[in-house]
C-alpha cells in the first residue's frame, strides 16, 4: 500500500524535478498538441454555437481538406495556388452543407441535425475514398515551405528538442485560434452569430440572415479542418487515420463547453498538456496507453464541479 | 405517384438482379473455385490493408487470365471489406460461406480469433498467414486453422536471437516493445515475457492505444526515458510511419528499431523518408518485381486494366505480401485437387491441400518465384513450421536485405506452442482435434 501511494503520490514528482529537461519536453509536446486540439475544438464550437449540433463530420473534414491538398499537389499545382484552391473547396463544401443537407433541415430537432452531419461524414468518407483511394499520403512538406529540421537547447541540465515543424504547427494554431476568435468575438458577424446561438428565430426576426451566418461557420471549420489536416499530416502521414485525432476534440468540448471560443482554447490546452504529463509520469504505473482515457477522466472529473464545461453558458430553465 | 413507381422499380429490380447475382455462385460451384477475400481498402488500416489486397488479388486474377484457373477450374475470387473490424470480418464470413468458400483470409487477429471457432463447424479453413492465434501452428489441436510460414511467437524468438547475435548478446540488455494495443499487438507478448526471463533480458512494455496511432509523442518521450537497447514493433495501419517519425524525432538509433514483418511496408516508411534510414523489419519473402510469376501479373493484369494498383507500386513490400498470400492459396488448392483427385474443391479438400503444402525450390522455379520465398512445408502437426525469415532495411528510399535467413528459436517456441494450444483447447470438451503420426 505504501508502494502504491509513493509510486503516484511522490515518484512522479521525483522523476519532475531529478529530470526537468524531460519535463519540459513533456509540456512542450502537450502544448504543440493542445494548441491542435484547441484548433480542432474551435471548428465544433463555431457550429454548435451557430446551428446548436455537434459537427460529427469534423474529424473527415481534416482527412478531406489534407487529401484535397496532397491530391492537387500530386497533379502540379503549386503549393500556394494548391491551398487557395483547397479553401476554395472548403467554402463549396460548406455551401452545399448549408444548402443541401442545414437547409431543409430548419426547426428540426438538434438530433436530426446530428444524425445529418453523421450522413454528412459517411459520404464524405466514400467520396474522399472514391476521389483519393484509401492508401496514406505523403504531406509535401517542403513544396508547402514547412520547416523540418529541429533546435537542440542544452537546459537544466539535460537536452531539450524542438521541432520546428513542431513550431510551425504551434503558430498556425494559435494565429488561427486567435484570428477566428477576435472574428466571431468583435465583428459585425461574430454578433450576429452570437445572436443565432441564443436564439435562432429571434435572430430571423431583427434581420440576420441564418442561411449566411451557418455558411461562414461551416466554412470558417472547414478552414480549422484544413490547418489542422496540414498539420497533424505532416507530424505523421495524410490517411483516414486522421479524423480519429480530430476526435480526441470531444473531451475538449466537455471540458471547456459546447459554445465558448476561449473554453475551446484554454480545454485543448489542459487536455494537451495533461495527456502527456498524465501517460508520461503515470502512465507506466497502470501499463500504459492512459492518454486514450485519460483526457475524457479529466473533463469528467471538470464537470463534477462545472457541467456546463469551465466557460460553458449555465444553463437556467423555469420549472 | 410517378416518383414511388420508379423507386419500387428501382428496388424490384436491385432484389431480382442481387437474386440472380446470388444465385449464380451456387450453380455454377462444380466448375469454379470461390475465394472469398477479406481485405481493408479503406479506414485508418487501408495504408497497410490496401497494397496487400492488391497483391492477393493479382496473383489470383492472373492465374485466371494466364492459365485459365487452377487445374482447368478457374478462381471466382470476391473481395469484402473489413475495415480491420472484427465485427465486420465476421459479417464478410458469414455472407460469403454459403457460396462455397474454400479458405479464408481473414488479415486481422482479431477476426482470425472470431473466425476459429467457426472453421470447424463450417468445414472451411483459415489461413493466417504468419499472423493470428500463435497457438494455431499445433495441428493436432487446430485441424482447420494454419498460420505458416511462422507464427509471431517464432517472429518474435527471430527477432530476439537476431539481437542476441548483435553487439555482444542479449544478456543484461533493455529491450523495448511498442505494439498496437489490440489482439495482434499483445499476441507475441507471453512470449517475449518468458524468453525475457530465459535468456535474462528487460522488457519495457510500450503499448499504443488505437486512438493514439498518430499521436504517440508521449510514448517515444517514455522510450528516451528509458533507454532501451533496442526497440521491436509490432505495428500496423497508421502507426507504423508514426512511430518511425516519433523515434526519429527523439534520435533512437534506427538501425536499433526493428518491426514486425507487417511494420516493413514501403508505405511505412515513406513519410519519414530518411529519417527512417536505418530501421529494420523481418521479412519472409523478397521485394521487387526481378520475378517471372510478378512480370505475368503485370502482363496479364495490370497491362489489361484489371488491377487497382498503380504500376509503380508493384513489387512494393505489402503487394509482395498479398503475392506470397496468394501463392500459398494456389499451391495449397493445387495439392489438394492432386491428393484427393477433386478439381472444383471445397474447404474439405483445401484443408487437405493445406496440410500437405509444399512449396519447395523447384516448386518456387516451377512458378516464376525461384528465391522469392524460402521453401515452406507444413505438416499435420504443424500448421505454421518455424520457417526462415530475413531482416530488411529501409535505405531512405527502399528495403534492402542485409541478414541471411535464419531460423527462429524453435527448440524454446514449440514447446510453449503445445502448452497454449493445450490450455486452449481444455475447456472445450466437443472441440474437433486430430491425430497425426
Amino acid at each position: 500500500m505504501g508502494g502504491l501511494l509513493y509510486n503516484v503520490f511522490i515518484d512522479p514528482f521525483m522523476q519532475m524535478g531529478s529530470a526537468p529537461d524531460l519535463l519540459l519536453q513533456v509540456l512542450w509536446e502537450g502544448f504543440v498538441s493542445g494548441t491542435l486540439y484547441a484548433l480542432i475544438a474551435l471548428g465544433f464550437v463555431l457550429i454548435f454555437k451557430a446551428s446548436g449540433v455537434f459537427n460529427f463530420a469534423q474529424g473527415i473534414m481534416v482527412v478531406f481538406g489534407a487529401l484535397s491538398l496532397v491530391g492537387l499537389i500530386a497533379l502540379g499545382v503549386p503549393a500556394i495556388l494548391a491551398i487557395v484552391m483547397c479553401i476554395g473547396i472548403m467554402a463549396a463544401l460548406a455551401y452545399s452543407v448549408e444548402k443541401l443537407v442545414l437547409r431543409p433541415l430548419v426547426n428540426q430537432e438538434p438530433i436530426i441535425l446530428f444524425m445529418a452531419t453523421i450522413g454528412l461524414n459517411f459520404f464524405l468518407i466514400g467520396l474522399g475514398e472514391l476521389v483519393f483511394g484509401g492508401e496514406p499520403k505523403v504531406m509535401p512538406t517542403e513544396q508547402l515551405g514547412l520547416p523540418t529540421g529541429s533546435w537542440d537547447f542544452d537546459v537544466l541540465g539535460g537536452l531539450v528538442i524542438i521541432q520546428q515543424l513542431d513550431v510551425a504547427a504551434a503558430a498556425v494554431a494559435c494565429t488561427l485560434v486567435a484570428g477566428l476568435a477576435i472574428f466571431f468575438n468583435k465583428t459585425r458577424i461574430g454578433r450576429a452569430l452570437r445572436a443565432v446561438a441564443d436564439d435562432h428565430q429571434a435572430a430571423l426576426s431583427v434581420g440576420i440572415s441564418l442561411n449566411q451566418i451557418w455558411r461562414i461557420v461551416w466554412f470558417s471549420a472547414g478552414i480549422v479542418a484544413l490547418a489542422t489536416g496540414i498539420m497533424w499530416g505532416a507530424r505523421s502521414d495524410v490517411s483516414f487515420a486522421l479524423s480519429i485525432v480530430a476526435l480526441k476534440a470531444l473531451p475538449v468540448l466537455i471540458l471547456g463547453g459546447f459554445t465558448s471560443i476561449p473554453g475551446a482554447i484554454v480545454g485543448g490546452l489542459i487536455i494537451g498538456f495533461g495527456e502527456k504529463i498524465a501517460e508520461f509520469y503515470w502512465g507506466p504505473l497502470v501499463g500504459g496507453s492512459i492518454e486514450s482515457w485519460f483526457p475524457y477522466f479529466l473533463a469528467l472529473i471538470f464537470l463534477l464541479f462545472r457541467p456546463q464545461g469551465l466557460f460553458g453558458e449555465k444553463i437556467i430553465d423555469r420549472v | 405517384m410517378r416518383f414511388k413507381k420508379m423507386a419500387l422499380g428501382i428496388a424490384a429490380a436491385a432484389m431480382l438482379g442481387g437474386g440472380l447475382l446470388s444465385g449464380a455462385t451456387p450453380s455454377n460451384a462444380e466448375d469454379q473455385i470461390y475465394i472469398p477475400l477479406l481485405t481493408y481498402r479503406t479506414g485508418p488500416f487501408a495504408g497497410s490493408g490496401t497494397p496487400i489486397a492488391n497483391g492477393l488479388h493479382d496473383y489470383l486474377t492472373m492465374l485466371n487470365e494466364r492459365d485459365g484457373g487452377i487445374g482447368g477450374v478457374k478462381l471466382a475470387i470476391e473481395e469484402c471489406e473489413t475495415g480491420y473490424n472484427a465485427q465486420k470480418g465476421v459479417e464478410c464470413y458469414e455472407g460469403t460461406k454459403g457460396k462455397g468458400a474454400v479458405v479464408y483470409n481473414p488479415y486481422s487477429t482479431g477476426i482470425t480469433l472470431q473466425l476459429i471457432p467457426k472453421a470447424p463447424v463450417d468445414k472451411i479453413p483459415i489461413l493466417s498467414m504468419g499472423y493470428g492465434l500463435s497457438a494455431t501452428a499445433v495441428g493436432s489441436k487446430f485441424p482447420w486453422t494454419f498460420n505458416a510460414p511462422a507464427t509471431y511467437w517464432s517472429q518474435m524468438s527471430a527477432i530476439i536471437k537476431y539481437i542476441d547475435s548483435q553487439d555482444g548478446g542479449i544478456k543484461g540488455k533493455k529491450i523495448g516493445f511498442i505494439y498496437l494495443d489490440v489482439g495482434y499487438g499483445r499476441e507475441p507478448i507471453p512470449l517475449l515475457e518468458e524468453l525475457s526471463k530465459e535468456m535474462g533480458f528487460e522488457v519495457l512494455l510500450v503499448p499504443v492505444g488505437g486512438k493514439e496511432m498518430q499521436n504517440q509523442s508521449s510514448h517515444w518521450l517514455q522510450v528516451r526515458k528509458e533507454k532501451p537497447d533496442y526497440m521491436i514493433m509490432w505495428g500496423w495501419g497508421a502507426m507504423n510511419p508514426t512511430a518511425v517519425k516519433e523515434a526519429a524525432k527523439i534520435r533512437y538509433p534506427m538501425d536499433k528499431f526493428i518491426g514486425v514483418w507487417w511494420s516493413g511496408g514501403n508505405v511505412d516508411l515513406r513519410p519519414a523518408g530518411e529519417d527512417g534510414k536505418g530501421y529494420k523489419s523481418t521479412n519472409f519473402h523478397s521485394t521487387g518485381t526481378n520475378y517471372g510469376a510478378i512480370q505475368d501479373i503485370i502482363k496479364h493484369v495490370v497491362d489489361k486494366g484489371l488491377s487497382q494498383v498503380d504500376k509503380a507500386s508493384v513489387g512494393d513490400n505489402y503487394y509482395n505480401r498479398g503475392v506470397m498470400n496468394a501463392v500459398l492459396i494456389a499451391e495449397a488448392i493445387r495439392t489438394a485437387q492432386e491428393k484427393t483427385g477433386v478439381k472444383a474443391i471445397t474447404g474439405v479438400e483445401m484443408r487437405v491441400g493445406l496440410e500437405n503444402l509444399n512449396l519447395t525450390s523447384e516448386r518456387l522455379a516451377e512458378i516464376g518465384l525461384e528465391g522469392f520465398t524460402n521453401p515452406i512445408k507444413v505438416t499435420c502437426d504443424d500448421h505454421a513450421g518455424a520457417h526462415p525469415i530475413y531482416i530488411q532495411q529501409w535505405d531512405g528510399k527502399g528495403w534492402n536485405k542485409v541478414s541471411d535467413w535464419f531460423t527462429p528459436m524453435t527448440e524454446r517456441v514449440r514447446p510453449k506452442l503445445v502448452a497454449a494450444a493445450e490450455e486452449w483447447v481444455k475447456d472445450k470438451p466437443d472441440w474437433e482435434t486430430q491425430t497425426c503420426e
